[in-house]
């Protein structure tokens, strides 16, 4: 392979899947933040009704 | 009697014969790292055993390096296995709070931009003429991340591995310096002074367990050649989230990383020696880590500037310049540069996470060029 196909592939493919994958980790910490809110009586360890 | 006392003698000063011109630019090389870690204060736990590496392996007949020789086992042991950078790793992770990032997940995306530099700067190698294998070495000092520059280094281009841990090392001290002028030309005024807002809700302690679980599933099966890195900077930051591990955090975090901290500054310095450090590609390598560094805050900034048209103001771009992995410098220079233009404006906490998703994104841009090397049979 070509230095400039090699380089044009790795820029092009390593930024995009770069991006891609934290993309995925936000829609992740997203859906996780939406299964497990925030309580602040269970998290400061304050009395349960 | 007297030829052997003469040459009993005249082994004492042995020394002086061989030492050579190269040994002498690299020694004096060595007590300028000594100096800037000492004097300076710049990145002092990694400089000053990388400044003494580098004296110990000039001297000649010390056979530091040789067979045998004292670094030559740690280098061997450590740097060329990968347990040195990974070892780090966990400490990393044990010292890493990802809360801010949480809050704000889609700061991530900015430690995504902050990552675009290494791919520039690879493409900039190649046309320079390096071959693939060490324009990826070059390019990955643009992670801003020793331990990330050390692990790929020394896997595809060992004989790099002393100018691109120096460039690494000497860049992420200096990104106090290089930053501010960047985003200052890429931004206006206006910009700079846009107040984020700070969201009212924390962030549960599940979450930041599984959170660590969750990225090395999803980022090791995506790019399975990251994973030594990802794992171990993950299992260090569940370690600490889940707080039944307090010995093993503390442990990660202060003796583990201090012992390999100081074996690993010794072995890069090991890697200086003068015949094998002093030439022109290593000036080259030099230029193109700033160059790296240079190209991810502008990358970063300009990313930061993307998300505040998109968002209608709320994000300031400032922050993209903190999307490196040189935590928590980067995310101090995006606060001070905010403050500069209004005293009221804090944008720290914003700045941590960019800064930590940064930390991310170096590990994952690292990952993913790995296994697109792999991909294309380059590895």
């Amino acid at each position: 392979m070509d230095n400039f196909t090699f380089g044009f592939t790795i820029t092009l493919v390593g930024m995009g899947g770069t991006l891609l994958t934290m993309w995925v980790l936000t829609l992740f910490v997203d859906v996780l933040k939406k299964f497990f809110p925030y309580r602040e009586n269970q998290e400061t360890g304050g009395e349960k009704s | 009697m007297i030829s052997v006392i003469g040459s009993g003698l005249g082994s004492l000063v042995a020394g002086f014969g061989l030492l050579t011109i190269k040994n002498v630019i690299m020694i004096a090389v060595g007590c300028a790292l000594l100096y800037l870690g000492i004097k300076k204060d710049y990145e002092p736990l990694l400089l000053v055993p990388i400044g003494f590496g580098a004296l110990l392996v000039n001297i000649p007949l010390g056979d530091m390096m040789a067979p045998g020789g004292l670094l030559r086992y740690f280098y061997d042991s450590g740097v060329l296995t990968e347990i040195f950078p990974c070892l780090i790793f966990v400490g990393i992770g044990a010292m890493t709070d990802f809360g801010p990032l949480l809050e704000n997940p889609k700061i991530l995306l900015l430690g995504a931009a902050g990552q675009f530099g290494i791919f520039l700067t690879l493409a900039l190698a190649l046309l320079l003429g390096f071959s693939k294998l060490d324009a990826v070495a070059v390019g990955v000092i643009g992670a801003c991340d020793g331990p990330t520059a050390i692990y790929v280094t020394s896997k595809y281009a060992p004989h790099l591995l002393g100018a691109v841990s120096v460039a690494a090392y000497s860049y992420m001290s200096l990104v106090p310096l290089i930053q501010p002028p960047i985003m200052r030309a890429l931004t206006t005024e206006k910009e700079r002074k846009i107040r984020m807002q700070y969201p009212h809700k924390s962030v549960s302690q599940t979450l930041k367990i599984i959170f660590p679980i969750g990225v090395t599933l999803i980022t090791c099966i995506i790019a399975p050649k990251g994973t030594p890195l990802m794992g171990m900077i993950m299992l260090g930051n569940l370690m600490r989230e889940s707080g039944v591990v307090s010995r093993l955090t503390k442990a990660s975090e202060n003796e583990i990383a201090n012992i390999v901290t100081l074996l690993l500054g010794l072995s890069i310095g090991a890697t200086m020696e003068g015949a094998a450090f002093l030439k022109p590609q290593t000036l080259i390598v030099l230029g193109l880590g700033l160059i790296a560094i240079c190209l991810d805050t502008v990358a970063g900034v300009l990313f930061g500037k993307l998300m505040c048209f998109l968002t209608k103001g709320k994000i300031n771009p400032l922050i993209g310049a903190a999307g490196i992995s040189a935590y928590p410098m980067a995310a101090r220079v995006a606060q001070m540069e905010g403050r500069k233009y209004d005293k009221h404006n804090f944008l720290l906490m914003h700045a941590m996470g960019a800064n930590t998703g940064g930390q991310i994104g170096s590990v994952i841009a690292a990952a993913v060029m790995l296994s697109v090397l792999k991909g294309m049979g380059i590895i």
